[in-house]
């Protein structure tokens, strides 16, 4: 074997390194979207082996949907503290409020689809030309599809009929006024890649992705935390359960797995073991054949 | 564990997605919700079974047209190897996105129907494996099945396609008869056709070498990024960011800066909080210099004995992808690497008849042409012939009125 030899984990890294450091050269205003999620921390764990000693040239954009786990919330706000980073952080409550959408209403009421608009119109504010996310092509068969470097218009829509060619690794960051580009530096990365990877770099997680006791009632065969930003009624039975988190959104829309998991080793045999996908517990994922390339389509990320 | 990417190939409905599927399926890579899904769709084969071509045709068009037109990039993985998959659209008119999936690819899996043989697509494609260098072929022999897995069958058309590859000059070619709704030499091999003693298509993967560029000594890095912290502490830290293209970099070896020409000495090297001694293709680093030398983002450092080609009259070898056609009248930028430079067409030196390989001359070029041109830059560029070291070696043509892609170039020669 050469002595040349990079391990896998090492080569998604430098691919990730390279594009987080095109968006530096190539944009004016770019910036890292923070959903405290799994992927986004390993976004900024890359962000520091790009630009350390020197500072992110973005900052941290959360758009919060106020249904967060509160875990994640402190976990944000103690990482940005060590990183000495900005963070600006959009408000989908402050959308409703001034009336720019409406809250759904229902049993399945989430604020997932409302966040489109909040992030478009943070988007507009501070001007960004480019938006770095921590999607992933195995997540879902549109973002299988989806350029690394991925132009979206003024209304942040993508048109899967029309990407640019996106050849060897150059990407093509030209754009105009108006329009922005997202940008996802793991797109070739595996949930399992991704999760081998925290524990490779020791990445401090929020403690949901943990086995740990929660109230949850179950929808759809899914098991939803126990929240007031869950409309429950009657029917809904609360039961105490051990359980841990595998992908982390919106209160109202990520389901829990039934697991004991309470380390990284066995979370990741839990996973190589698992049948089902990460967007399996997904509720907002569920609804139609084409769910995601019409939200894709609609400015979502 | 290392990765190999690969990329399927060839004429619309040879079977490219079903093959992908076929292999996902077969190596248990599918999974519950997935196959749930799957299951669920409404597009089924004639005889009622999964249809596995839309586990990677993602898009509602798609889907509904049958066909693929966008790359779909999959992953899996064996105890061996892991895998990126790029299934791209056979359709000439998706010929970019097929071209976009193979640049980044190590190997090509070229289908053929083996009731049509050898068809015009097979040539374009098999055309661009060529251009771009690929360094493995696998040619699949698709649909074995509905040619009662013929040997004779197999044999005319691996050998028409013998004709074909050492004319295109292709490197490493292999054949395997396959079928891909089947099953057959997919991941099992096949009991249809005991007179094939080759590998199943997944023995293949696992096994062949694939090269990493580290070995070249054609040494690159482009600077994407200068790390200037600029704070109290680290008041004269200067670190040069990038990801190497080729070769290795040590301590102390001696770089040139281009397209400056000036030099400097390797002081340090930084992998985050790591100090390694030795660096090489792959990897992206910050590289400390000796000297203090004027270095921004779009310069090449390079080993001071292996220099590369500097100039800005470059003979290129062209894939148009834009609906507009190539316009020696109007300024492109040329993007080569981190570098952006502005570019004219100065000559359109010949055009490929893609079904008689003639180069013909040509006064226009349009969507989907392939040929030779000469470009002149404004800036000179620091780069490689593509077949010398194609990380180096290649750039793309963005029309400055659009902002899109309009062509991949692959650097063949110094023009004069
Ligand atoms: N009998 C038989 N049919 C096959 C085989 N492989 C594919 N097909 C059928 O051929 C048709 C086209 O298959 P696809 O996999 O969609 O073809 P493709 O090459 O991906 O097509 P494009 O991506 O649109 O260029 C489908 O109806 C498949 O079921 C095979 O091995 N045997
Ligand atoms: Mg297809």
């Amino acid at each position: 074997m050469s002595k040349y030899n990079l391990d896998y984990l090492d080569e998604l890294e430098a691919e990730a390194i390279h594009i987080l450091r095109e968006v530096a050269g190539q944009f004016e205003k770019p910036a890292l979207l923070f959903s405290g999620g799994k992927d986004s921390i390993t976004l900024v764990r890359l962000a520091e082996k790009a630009f350390r000693p020197g500072k992110f040239p973005f900052p941290l954009v959360h758009i919060d949907t106020g249904h967060n786990f509160q875990e994640t919330i402190d976990y944000r706000d103690k990482m940005v503290e060590r990183l000495g980073e900005k963070l600006i952080v959009g408000s989908v409550q402050e959308s409703i409020d001034l009336g720019k959408v409406v809250e759904q209403t229902g049993k399945s009421a989430s604020r997932n689809a409302l966040q489109t608009v909040t992030l478009l119109d943070t988007i507009a504010l501070h001007g960004f030309d480019a938006c770095i996310g921590g999607a992933r092509r195995d997540e879902e068969k549109a973002r299988a599809k989806e350029r690394i470097f991925s132009v979206r218009d003024e209304f942040g829509q993508w048109d899967p009929k029309r990407q640019r060619p996106e050849l060897w690794n150059i990407y093509n960051g030209k754009i105009h006024k108006g329009e922005n580009v997202r940008v996802f530096p793991i797109s070739n990365w595996t949930e399992l890649d991704v999760w081998n990877y925290i524990r490779r770099e020791k990445i401090d997680l929020p403690s949901i992705y943990f086995a740990h006791d929660r109230d949850v009632i179950t929808r759809n065969g899914q098991l939803m935390a126990a929240s007031p930003f869950l409309n429950m009624d009657d029917e809904d039975v609360v039961e105490r359960k051990r359980v841990r988190f595998r992908t982390v959104g919106d209160m109202s829309c990520t389901a829990a797995v039934e697991s004991n998991a309470d380390q990284i080793d066995i979370i990741i045999e839990e996973i190589s073991a698992s049948k089902i996908s990460e967007r399996g517990a997904r509720m907002d994922d569920k609804v139609s054949e084409a769910a995601m390339e019409d939200r894709k389509k609609g400015g979502y990320f | 564990m290392n990765i190999l990417k690969f990329f399927t190939a060839g004429s619309v409905d040879d079977g490219k997605s079903t093959l992908i599927g076929r292999l996902l399926y077969d190596t248990d890579s599918i999974l519950a919700d997935q196959l749930e899904a799957l299951q669920q769709s409404n597009r089924k084969n004639d005889d009622g079974t999964i249809d596995l071509a839309i586990l990677t045709d993602g898009l509602r068009a798609e889907r509904e047209q049958g066909i693929t037109i966008d790359v779909a990039y999959k992953y899996f993985q064996t105890d061996k190897r892991k895998f990126i998959i790029a299934d791209t659209p056979g359709h000439i008119q998706y010929t970019r996105n097929m071209v976009t999936g193979a640049s980044t690819a190590k190997l090509a899996i070229i289908l053929i129907d083996a009731r049509n043989g050898v068809v015009e697509q097979t040539i374009r494609h098999s055309y661009l494996v060529s251009l771009l260098g690929i360094e493995h072929v696998v040619v699949c022999l698709n649909k074995m099945d509905m040619v009662d897995y013929s040997e004779t069958m197999f044999n005319a058309i691996t050998e028409k396609y013998r004709a074909l590859a050492a004319e295109l000059n292709l490197k490493d070619v292999n054949f395997i008869p396959v079928s891909a709704l089947k099953g057959d030499n997919v991941v099992n091999e096949s009991e249809n056709m005991p007179w094939y003693h080759g590998r199943s298509l997944l023995h293949f993967l696992e096994t062949v070498d694939v090269e990493t560029g580290a070995e070249s000594e054609l040494s690159r890095m482009p600077v994407q990024w200068v790390v200037r912290p600029q704070t109290d502490e680290l008041h004269d830290y200067r670190g040069y960011a990038g990801r190497i293209l080729s070769g290795e970099f040590n301590v102390n070896d001696k770089v040139t800066v281009l397209p400056s020409g000036s030099s400097s000495v390797i002081e340090r090297i930084e992998i985050f909080d790591q100090r390694p001694e030795t660096v090489f293709a792959g990897q992206s680093v910050t590289l400390h210099l000796k000297d203090n030398i004027d270095i921004s983002r779009g310069d090449v450092l390079v080993n001071s004995d292996h220099l590369p080609q500097n100039s800005k009259l470059i003979e290129a070898d062209v894939c148009w992808m834009d609906a507009r056609p190539l316009d020696e009248s109007i300024t492109y930028l040329l993007q080569h690497n981190s570098k952006i430079t502005k570019c004219k067409i100065r000559e359109i030196v010949y055009k490929v008849d893609i079904n008689t390989l003639e180069k013909l001359n040509a006064q226009d070029f349009k969507l989907n042409d392939i040929g030779r041109v000469v470009l002149k830059t404004a800036d000179e560029l620091g780069f490689d012939l593509y077949t010398e070291n194609k990380a180096n070696g290649a750039a793309i043509l963005i029309d400055s009125r659009t902002n899109l892609t309009v062509a991949a170039l692959m650097f063949r020669a110094i023009a004069d």
